[in-house]
């Protein structure tokens, strides 16, 4: 087996305003979001020879091939739930790794807001199996590991309700600095603590938004990345790990962890070569769809020792000016979680900080970043952890 | 051939309509289904409690009794023994529209192992019926269920005598489509029908057996209201000694399930050698006479009628009743439509909640899987039953939304780990959310989770331990 690390590099990216774009269909946000990312790279449309395209929603490839009018090339529709986006990149890698194509598009699209529903609906009905509950929902999934992970560390309620809405509170500050995101305002952690209960223990200020989107990046082989840009960035580690209800078909599961975070990171890591990702990585872009969920991520990447999270996040490590900064682009908070687009909205925060172009946001010469998704639910679900680092 | 019961059981839902109840005015109490529950999950709840320690494969036949199953074409005495673990290899009925069903289906199973044509035969009756909402009617129904056992051998009481009687009268009916029973006028229904009939069918019985009422210990009948009841005691000319007591001061009418709900309740605390007669009315009248052995002395732990009156949980307001039975038969197409299909191919992990133990490595598992999660060997599984394990809470979560009814917020989503093994999530019934917490112990119970496309979709949910509502009256 061999690393991908240096073998690829994102020479242009785009990414559309998230949010309610009542005005703007599926097909109108991949033509924004790719021709930004045309645009950056100094290409045109006709120069990619092959497409990743990512979305839960749109299940076929013909869509976004009709969108942006390519001329007969492949176009793959890549679906892994809150992965997607980056499943898209990261398939998109192996395309331009393997020799077989040399510049590529990877892009993901979600429109949530064409559904008549606030959120983004629930498993009912038994789901057509007679065997689930209804009403069974996404914020249920991260609760039960919420209100678990209380009793395992010994957490009152209150603790970790101010635990996540300080999480909350840095999300939505960093989201504050981002013209981009679906929410522009600060909350107090007052605010977060007595929000209204959406499945307790988490309130509505614990859960993202729901929102549409679409991002985009460009990538070519790493020796022909120089012919584009000089500040491109090089892809260093992907992984991915699936879970098979090991969380659910096993008692011994703990439900204070999410394994395949720390399998997908494992794989990541070691393409990358990072022994202690907390003293190497300079900012992370993690799926934070419900603040314990970004808690419990801090503890699964190696950023804080188990049970330890609520100390690091107390003492603001992961804040925009902390020793390593999460989510600086505001997150799925400020974002809210337009299913196929997410993936690769994180790799534009990182690949704009890395360029130095993240304005009020902007870290101080980031070296090494990492994106995180996690799909399903804690007992069974898809994690996925992409390594990205400058040109050296 | 000899015939008679060899086990009991019962069940009376959780919940009371009583003092305390806004909008309820009357100073008795009375049980109804919680939303999740009909005839056919209390039905099943009664039968667990009526086979706890009795070996199910033994069992050749169901009788379901009730005015109000499920469906008006499908047996529901079939997805009862399914529930129930029963073997496929079994006679299931359906016995209905009467309030006679659940006397009638006893004397059948008691008439099918006479003639030799079953072992074994397990009799449910439950019923849930309605009367105008709000009315004084509806006021003096309530809900609930009794099983019985009846065999050949290792009896608790044999069957000594039937008498039946027909009779055509109009005095309490419901018409296809119609939700509400009706009734004729008070001074008709019980004049010609009720205390005419029963003290009728009762005499020609005596008489038939050369016995007199003072040779009857016990005596079990239904009746409509408290009334009536005392009515009927004078006009038989009982002791209060020999009369079992009607409950109507905390269960109601329930219906075709009622006279054998209280011949659990005169088992229960009867002794070797008495003599029990039921007496049932509705359409003509049935008369039952049975003589307890001395082998009531060993039949163990059944939470009877006893327990399960003993253990309640008075409801805040009579609105939420009349949501629940409202919830009953809305029928959203899309959202609660369940797959025929799949509840057929998956039938026995949704109604036995049958999951799998691995056969190579021993790791429980649900639901069933093909490949092992621990192991990986490939289809070499037993089955294993969850529905009679307790379990304990391993975490869980309350969900507030738009989509859950008023009357079921929030739900309770649990995982839940088994004694034995094993671990799968479900939702929470019957319980005071303030007392949930990770750790409690639970037990499971056939519920509906609602209607839609006309399919009744039923699954099992956790509970606290039944025993864990018990006030101070038996404990």
């Amino acid at each position: 087996m061999e690393s991908i690390k240096d073998r690829v590099a994102i020479i242009g990216m785009g990414c559309t305003k998230f949010g309610e774009n009542w005005g703007k269909s599926a097909e109108d946000m991949l033509v924004d979001a790719a021709y930004e990312a045309y645009q950056d790279a100094g290409i045109e449309p006709k120069d990619i020879q092959a497409v990743w395209f990512g979305s839960t929603r749109i299940n076929t490839a013909e869509p976004c091939a009709t969108a942006l009018k390519f001329d007969y090339i492949p176009v793959t529709r890549v679906e892994n739930l809150c992965a997607t986006a980056t499943e898209a990149l990261r398939n998109a890698c192996f395309g331009v790794a393997s020799g077989v194509y040399d510049i590529v598009l990877a892009i993901g699209v979600e429109k949530l807001k064409d559904q008549g529903i606030g959120g983004l609906g629930t498993v009912t009905g038994a789901g057509g199996n007679g065997t689930l509950e209804w009403g069974v929902s996404a914020a249920m999934f991260f609760a039960r590991m919420a209100t678990r992970y209380m009793h395992h560390y010994g957490l009152t309620y209150d603790e970790l309700k101010r635990t996540l809405a300080k999480i909350s509170v840095k999300n939505h500050h960093n989201g504050s600095l981002n013209p981009r995101a679906h929410f522009q305002r600060e909350i107090t952690e007052e605010q977060a603590i007595n929000a209204p209960m959406v499945a307790w223990p988490l309130g509505l200020y614990d859960a993202c938004g729901v929102s549409d989107g679409a991002a985009a990046a460009i990538l070519c082989r790493a020796d022909l990345a120089k012919s584009f840009r000089d500040d491109y960035i090089l892809i260093k580690g992907l992984g991915l790990a699936v879970g098979a209800r090991q969380g659910y078909l096993q008692p011994e599961y703990d439900m204070v962890h999410m394994e395949e975070t720390v399998r997908a990171s494992r794989q990541a890591y070691a393409m990358a070569g990072i022994k202690d990702p907390f003293n190497e990585i300079d900012l992370a872009e993690v799926h934070d769809c419900f603040t314990i969920t970004e808690l419990v991520i801090m503890e699964d990447l190696g950023f804080a020792p188990r049970g330890k999270a609520p100390e690091y996040v107390s003492q603001g490590i992961f804040n925009l000016d902390g020793k390593l900064a999460v989510n600086p682009d505001g997150g799925l908070k400020s974002f809210g979680h337009p299913i196929g687009a997410s993936g690769l909205r994180m790799i534009y925060e990182i690949y704009k900080q890395m360029q130095g172009k993240a304005g009020p946001r902007q870290r101080k010469n980031p070296r090494l970043g990492l994106t995180h998704n996690f799909g399903m639910n804690p007992g069974s679900g898809i994690g996925s952890v992409t390594i990205l680092g400058q040109r050296d | 051939m000899m015939s008679g019961i060899i086990s009991y059981g019962a069940y009376v839902p959780l919940r009371r309509l009583g003092p305390g109840t806004r909008g309820w005015n009357l100073p008795v109490e009375k049980a109804v289904a919680n939303w999740d529950e009909d005839s056919l999950t209390m039905a099943v709840a009664a039968a667990e409690d009526c086979l706890k320690g009795i070996d199910r494969r033994k069992i050749n036949g169901l009788y379901f009794a009730s005015t109000t199953p499920p469906y008006r074409e499908k047996l529901a005495a079939t997805t009862a023994a399914w529930a129930a673990d029963l073997s496929p290899e079994i006679l299931t009925v359906d016995i209905g529209d009467s309030l006679r069903a659940g006397t009638i289906a006893l004397r059948l199973a008691c008439d099918s192992v006479a003639a030799g044509s079953a072992n074994q035969i397990l009799v449910t009756a439950s019923d849930v019926r309605l009367g105008q909402p709000r009315s004084g009617y509806d006021f003096g129904l309530g809900d609930g269920a009794a099983a019985f056992l009846i065999g050949n051998t290792d009896l608790i009481a044999t069957l000594e005598g039937t008498y039946s009687l027909a009779d055509e009268l109009l005095d309490v009916w419901r018409a296809e489509r119609a939700r509400y029973v009706r009734t004729w006028e008070d001074r008709f229904v019980y004049e010609e029908g009720y205390l005419k009939i029963l003290p009728e069918a009762v005499q020609k019985f005596l008489a038939g057996y050369n016995l007199s009422v003072k040779d009857i210990d016990k005596v079990v009948f239904s009746a409509p209201d408290a009334r009536r009841h005392r009515e009927m005691v004078a006009r038989l000319g009982l002791q209060p000694s020999q009369v079992q007591s009607p409950f109507f001061d905390k269960l109601g009418d329930t219906g075709c399930a009622f006279s054998l709900m209280l011949l659990v309740a005169a088992l229960e605390e009867s002794s070797p050698g008495q003599r029990i007669l039921v007496a049932s009315y509705g359409d003509g009248a049935d008369v039952l006479l049975f003589r307890v052995t001395d082998r009531i002395r060993e039949i163990p732990g059944r939470r009877g009628v006893r327990q399960h009156l003993a253990s309640k949980m008075i409801m805040s307001s009579i609105d939420e009743y009349l949501a629940f039975r409202e919830f009953a038969i809305s029928d959203p197409e899309g959202p609660f439509g369940a797959s025929a299909s799949v509840i057929h191919r998956e039938r026995d992990s949704i109604y036995r909640l049958y999951g799998v133990k691995c056969r190579t490595c021993g790791t429980v598992q649900y639901p069933p899987q093909r490949v092992c999660t621990r192991c990986q060997s490939k289809d070499n599984f037993e089955s294993f039953r969850f529905a009679d394990k307790k379990g304990r809470v391993f975490t869980y979560t309350l969900k507030y939304g738009a989509d859950i009814p008023p009357f079921a917020r929030p739900m309770v989503d649990t995982m839940v780990d088994f004694e034995g093994g094993g671990r799968a999530i479900f939702g929470m019934t019957d319980v005071d959310i303030r007392q949930i917490k990770i750790g409690m112990e639970v037990e499971m119970s056939f519920r509906t989770l609602g209607v839609g496309g006309g399919i009744h979709n039923y699954f099992w949910r956790c509970m606290p331990s039944r025993d864990s509502w018990l006030t101070g009256e038996v404990k």
